[in-house]
């Protein structure tokens, strides 16, 4: 029998990446909104955006929804330990999502709706940032059911991978605006992602170290002889792309820039993948023991091998309808 | 044990709390995107630039319920874990996958073609767009189907089988789980249900601008156009309702005791509470006002037929009265209140007074929020007439419950209370801004000048002619 599991797995972890290239950058952008002039440069900052962030966040229903369907014991386990975090996320998300609306709806409010824009993502973002430490750094499980108390998930590593997060989105979201801008944002686009790339690095060796007195499991994974040699890849790999990102930014390039910070996203999570697997709560549930009955897997994947290249390619038509450098007035 | 009670009467409000805020969006929005859907296929098959006009105006609006029904609903999707994650943990394989399919057959299909429908008309042309319409129409339709399969699996479970570990597994055919006994019911129940409440909004906002000036063209065409709705759709509603409780007397027999108030059985036939107060601590219903042996003939189509009451059931097993029968009488009377409007505006359609008769245009005017009032009414005769289980007869609400401590479940549902009310409160305070102003002439204009200058799309800017 083919093992549905990793399959699965493999899928979960698909739309977890996909939601973070998608969503990252709009999070970021509403973070960075702030320091945008009042008036048309953050009108361009929103507007390039507005037209795709509710096919960007609907990948975080396909996460929510994949690890019911095929990992419900994971599910059952992770969204009661991360309570408060994801509460607050989703509140967040009321936030930034109602304000792409209602900030042309009320020209005498817009300040405040701009102001739950820019708290609503940080809110989120920071939320979600917490959410994966909270679970590398391991969760009380009894049964099959959640036995730590509800803050358990506060510790100074899910802060520090807090704000690594938002690093990151904030980092996608200046690259984002530099792809899709001119004039005085994108320079300020330019500045803002040439400091933080810096920020980035310093905060993937944080995190990375951290990670590794978390767990002797995890050292084991990265550091053992002779593993060591693939494993020592990762980190080699983000000092080139590093290098390759601010190569492409010097030389004024609009898209290359976005697309090396999604590198560095993507080894992230490939190095998450190398900490955690095969567990979905590490140490405690594997993929194994958390999934699905065969039936449930193979129904959801005949209807999802179809579907979601389907989904994949008008999403890209999307994105294409939307192509090119956006104005305040909207696209041209 | 107080503490774990308290809890779960916590998790149980802030579900039923952020669900009734979700509803009353997509109820909207899944009739007025078929509504815009109609509205553009008739702009192209007509030009008759009253229709665009129309449309633009609606558009307007529909932007503004989506982005509340998305956000609310991404909240629904994770309370299911957050606060039910043993009723996740034991159904998840079941209801899971029809959920899953939820997302990657309608929400994506909704969220990928609405950046087109609101901001891409100048650049993929009408056809196109039209066409972009028609996918969102669809997707909400899709989803009104993926989850009241869900919903109704929870109500009348088939297909399924237990699992050594407590689960509920599916059996060996899906299609027995999807169309479980309830579901082609609940199916059409609902979205006709959303398609009333539409046209009522639709109705109301129409009746409103010709009370003000009955000769604006838009506003002559959209009350025209929401009570023929009505008037269809109202007769059709109350016999799927019919229809959908002698379905509900055979698979949740409790539910029907609860909803007709009948505390004591009947063996000579029963009679039809009309009103009455029920007493839950004496088992009975004061002050009621009955026709005898009527619920027998409704339900079995015969006077002298026996009914069981609420007598035969220990009391652990049934549903809290008071609620599920009030709320049925508030949908029921509002019903006949819409089935009501419908034949006055047929008569004054046939004397050719349909923009003239400024009482109808009254009434219409106070049943244009009916159709949410209806719409929640219902879904609290389904939920809480369900009680006390989540999986009906099988998997009790009380077990179903996340271990959380009563103060992180009190602290979240406050911080949903605070956001959700100053939220969708400010949203609905936009929404009636945007219905208090009459389509106008200009609004007609979709191609030249894009529709963004109208300010759907983000633009501040107005573009030249206007
Ligand atoms: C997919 C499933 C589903 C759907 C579509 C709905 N519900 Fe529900 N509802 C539940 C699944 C559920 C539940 C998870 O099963 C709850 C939580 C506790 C319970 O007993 O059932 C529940 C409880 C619940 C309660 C509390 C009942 C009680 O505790 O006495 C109310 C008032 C509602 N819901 C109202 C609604 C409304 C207004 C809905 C329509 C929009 C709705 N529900 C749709
Ligand atoms: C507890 C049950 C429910 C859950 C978990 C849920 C979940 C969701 C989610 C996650 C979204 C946002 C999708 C996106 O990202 O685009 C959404 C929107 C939507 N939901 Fe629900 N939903 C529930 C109940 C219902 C019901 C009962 C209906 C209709 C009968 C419905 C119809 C819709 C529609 C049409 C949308 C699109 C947005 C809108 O129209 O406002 N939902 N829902
Ligand atoms: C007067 C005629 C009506 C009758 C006899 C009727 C009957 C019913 C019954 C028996 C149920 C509960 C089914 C169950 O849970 O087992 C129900 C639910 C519901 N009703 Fe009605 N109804 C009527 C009118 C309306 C109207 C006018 C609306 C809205 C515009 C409406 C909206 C709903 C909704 C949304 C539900 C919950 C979903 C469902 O279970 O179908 N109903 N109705």
């Amino acid at each position: 029998m083919l093992d549905l599991t990793v399959i699965w797995a493999a899928i979960i972890g698909f739309a977890i990446v996909a939601y973070v290239v998608m969503d990252g950058f709009d999070l970021g952008i509403g973070i960075l909104f702030p320091l945008f002039k009042v008036g048309k440069d953050r009108d361009t900052a929103m507007n390039s955006i507005a037209p795709v962030w509710d096919g960007n966040e609907t990948w975080l229903v396909l996460g929510g929804g994949g690890l019911l369907a095929a990992f419900p014991l994971a599910y059952s386990i992770i969204l009661p330990a991360l309570y408060a975090p994801l509460i607050a996320m989703l509140l967040g998300l009321v936030l930034r999502g109602v304000a792409f609306e209602f900030r042309w709806r009320d020209p005498g409010h817009r300040v405040w709706w701009d102001r739950a824009f820019t708290g609503g993502s940080a809110v989120a973002t920071f939320a979600q940032g917490i959410t994966l430490g909270a679970l590398l750094q391991g969760i009380t499980v009894e049964g099959r059911a959640y036995a730590g108390g509800w803050w358990e998930w506060l510790s100074p590593f899910s802060v520090l991978t807090g704000f690594g997060l938002m690093v990151g989105y904030t980092l996608l979201g200046a690259c984002w605006l530099n792809w899709k801008t001119e004039g005085g944002l994108q320079r300020q686009a330019v500045t803002y992602a040439g400091r933080l790339g810096i920020a980035m690095l310093i905060v993937i060796g944080a995190v990375s170290l951290a990670t590794l007195t978390l767990k002797a499991s995890y050292q084991t994974r990265w550091l053992a002889w002779p593993g060591v040699l693939a494993t020592a890849q990762i980190p080699l790999a983000t000092l080139i792309v590093t290098a390759l990102f601010y190569r492409s930014l010097t030389r004024r390039k609009d898209a290359q820039p976005f697309f090396w910070a999604l590198a560095l996203f993507g080894l992230c999570l490939v190095g998450l993948g190398i900490s955690i697997w095969p567990y979905v709560i590490p140490a405690r549930v594997t993929i194994w023991e958390a999934a699905a009955p065969y039936r449930s897997q193979l129904f959801m994947l005949a209807g999802g091998a179809v579907l979601v290249p389907v989904i994949l390619a008008y999403t890209a038509w999307a994105y294409w309808v939307f192509r090119g450098k956006v104005t305040s007035e909207g696209y041209h | 044990m107080f503490d774990a009670l308290d809890a779960l009467v916590l998790a149980r409000a802030q579900f039923a709390f952020t669900v009734s805020f979700h509803f009353l969006f997509p109820a909207f929005s899944i009739g007025l995107a078929s509504y815009l859907m109609v509205l553009e296929g008739l702009w192209l098959a007509t030009e008759r630039g009253v229709y665009a006009n129309l449309f633009r105006y609606w558009l307007k609006i529909f932007a503004v319920v989506f982005a509340m029904g998305v956000v609310s609903g991404i909240v629904m999707s994770y309370q299911f874990g957050t606060n039910w994650s043993v009723f996740s943990d034991k159904a998840g394989p079941v209801i899971g996958p029809l959920m899953a399919y939820e997302v990657l057959t309608a929400f994506f299909l909704e969220a990928g073609f609405l950046g087109v429908m609101l901001f891409g008309i100048d650049k993929v042309g009408r056809k196109l767009h039209f066409a972009a319409t028609c996918a969102v129409a669809v997707g909400t339709f899709i989803s009104a189907f993926w989850i009241l399969s869900v919903n109704s699996w929870m109500q009348t479970p088939t297909g399924y089988e237990i699992g050594a570990n407590g689960q509920f597994l599916p059996g060996p055919s899906w299609l027995a789980i999807i169309f479980n006994p309830s579901f082609p019911y609940r199916l059409v129940h609902t979205v006709l249900a959303a398609y009333l409440t539409t046209a009522l909004a639709v109705g109301g906002v129409g009746a409103w601008h010709l009370l003000r000036d009955r000769a604006n063209p838009g506003a002559r065409t959209m009350f025209s156009m929401a009570m023929w709705m009505a008037t269809i759709v109202a007769p059709i509603q109350i016999f799927a309702g019919d229809q959908h409780g002698l379905n509900t007397l055979e698979h949740q027999p409790v539910k029907v005791m609860a909803m007709e108030g009948h505390y004591d059985s009947h063996p000579h036939g029963a009679p039809l509470i009309l009103f009455g107060i029920p007493d839950s601590a004496h088992k009975r219903i004061n002050y009621a006002i009955e026709i005898p042996k009527a619920s027998s003939l409704i339900l079995k189509h015969d006077p002298n037929a026996p009914l069981k009451g609420l007598d035969s059931v220990p009391d652990a097993d049934q549903p809290p009265v008071g609620i599920v029968f009030w709320a049925f009488r508030v949908m029921v009377g509002l019903g006949f209140s819409m089935l009501g409007l419908g034949a006055w505006s047929l008569l004054a359609r046939s004397r050719r007074k349909l923009h003239d008769w400024s009482w109808l245009h009254r009434a219409a005017l106070v049943m244009g929020p009916s159709g949410f009032v209806a719409v929640l009414a219902g879904w609290i005769v389904t939920e809480v007439g369900r009680q006390p289980f989540t999986i009906y007869g099988l998997l009790r609400t009380a077990h179903s419950a996340s271990p959380l401590d009563a103060p992180a479940v009190a602290a979240s549902l406050a911080a949903f209370a605070i956001v959700y009310f100053s939220v969708f409160g400010m949203g609905i305070w936009y929404l009636l801004h945007l219905m208090k102003k009459p389509p106008e002439a200009h609004e007609t204009a979709l191609d030249g000048a894009p529709i963004r200058t109208a300010g759907i799309t983000p633009a501040p800017a107005i573009e030249g002619g206007e």
